[in-house]
């Protein structure tokens, strides 16, 4: 089974990645960005098929490593 | 005092803080991470500066969960002292023992300069040797060392008088230019709830001899060895 985790910042996190993205991306010339914030996605390749196995295995790894939750929030999908 | 520092894979400051606590008079012993134990007698754990796992994922966030820091925290919770200086700060962090986050600096640029700081109480097992509201010189060396945490949270570290150390200019004063960072507060450093566990970001290990440009940074160990 495979899974994808997103971790994104809260809302109100300051980001100057995101910030220095979105100003690059104005550089160019391309017009209409309003917004960057920078997240980062993990391909997770897990044994055996049971689902709500892998959503607790998964919860577990966003909350004590993936994700710091004092910062970021986490999304988890099973693909 | 009997001072055990924790050696991560990506630790480079060990070196520089055993000697400034050796200088200050205290017994040095080295704990590899993957130990599950703290020397017998050990008075003060210490998480040195440097990139410990290559800041992979984020800065502090491997070496947090690694088997020498239950050891650590096992250590916190009994009152011995704990002191993390720079990546030792971030681990602090990402290992439950202090609040917060150390994010991006807030310009993205890693900063490496001297930094006055302001000793904001002198009370400490850590800062009896300054003075209340003393600024000292010291330098900074780091790429995450803006403080971040919620609201409630300041609130209730400046309430409790928890934090150590603000970044401020020669008179003392909090100022914007002072603040490289970009940390809340202008904090550089706070305590835990029982004051027992330390986290900074600048190097006071780095200014403890004339040669290298100060000795300001002698008071923390001259303190933690009293």
């Amino acid at each position: 089974m495979k899974a994808r985790i997103i971790v994104t910042l809260k809302t109100g996190v300051l980001d100057p990645q995101g910030k220095a993205i979105e100003a690059a991306l104005t550089s160019f010339g391309l017009s209409g960005v309003d917004g960057v914030r920078q997240g980062k996605v993990f391909d997770v390749e897990l044994a055996g098929d049971d689902r709500a196995a892998a959503e607790a295995t998964l919860k577990a790894a966003c909350e004590k490593l993936l994700a710091n939750t004092v910062v970021e929030n986490y999304a988890i999908e099973i693909l | 005092m009997r001072a055990a520092i924790v050696v991560f894979p990506g630790s480079n400051r060990d070196a520089d803080v055993a000697r400034a606590l050796t200088q200050a008079g205290a017994e040095v012993v080295k704990v590899w991470h993957a130990d599950t134990e703290l020397p017998a007698g050990t008075d003060l754990a210490v998480l040195p500066g440097g990139f410990s796992y290559g800041d992979y994922l984020r800065c502090g966030a491997i070496a947090g969960r690694a088997a020498a820091m239950d050891a650590v925290r096992a250590h916190a919770a009994r009152g011995g002292l704990v002191l993390g200086i720079c990546n030792g700060f971030q681990i602090l962090c990402e290992s439950g023992l202090l609040p917060g986050v150390l994010m991006r600096n807030v310009d993205r640029r890693f900063i490496c300069h001297r930094q006055l700081l302001r000793v904001e109480r002198a009370d400490t097992r850590f800062t009896t040797a300054y003075a209340k509201d003393q600024v000292i010189d010291v330098c900074v060396a780091h790429g995450e060392g803006n403080y971040f945490a919620d609201a409630d949270t300041i609130a209730r570290l400046e309430g409790d008088g928890r934090v150590a150390f603000r970044y401020c200019d020669a008179s003392g004063a909090l100022t914007v230019d002072a603040n490289r960072n970009g940390s809340l507060n202008s904090i550089a450093g706070i305590y835990s709830e029982k004051l027992n566990v330390l986290g900074l970001m600048p190097h006071p290990e780095n200014f403890v001899e004339d040669l290298v440009g100060g000795t300001d940074g002698r008071g923390l160990f001259a303190s933690l060895a009293a």
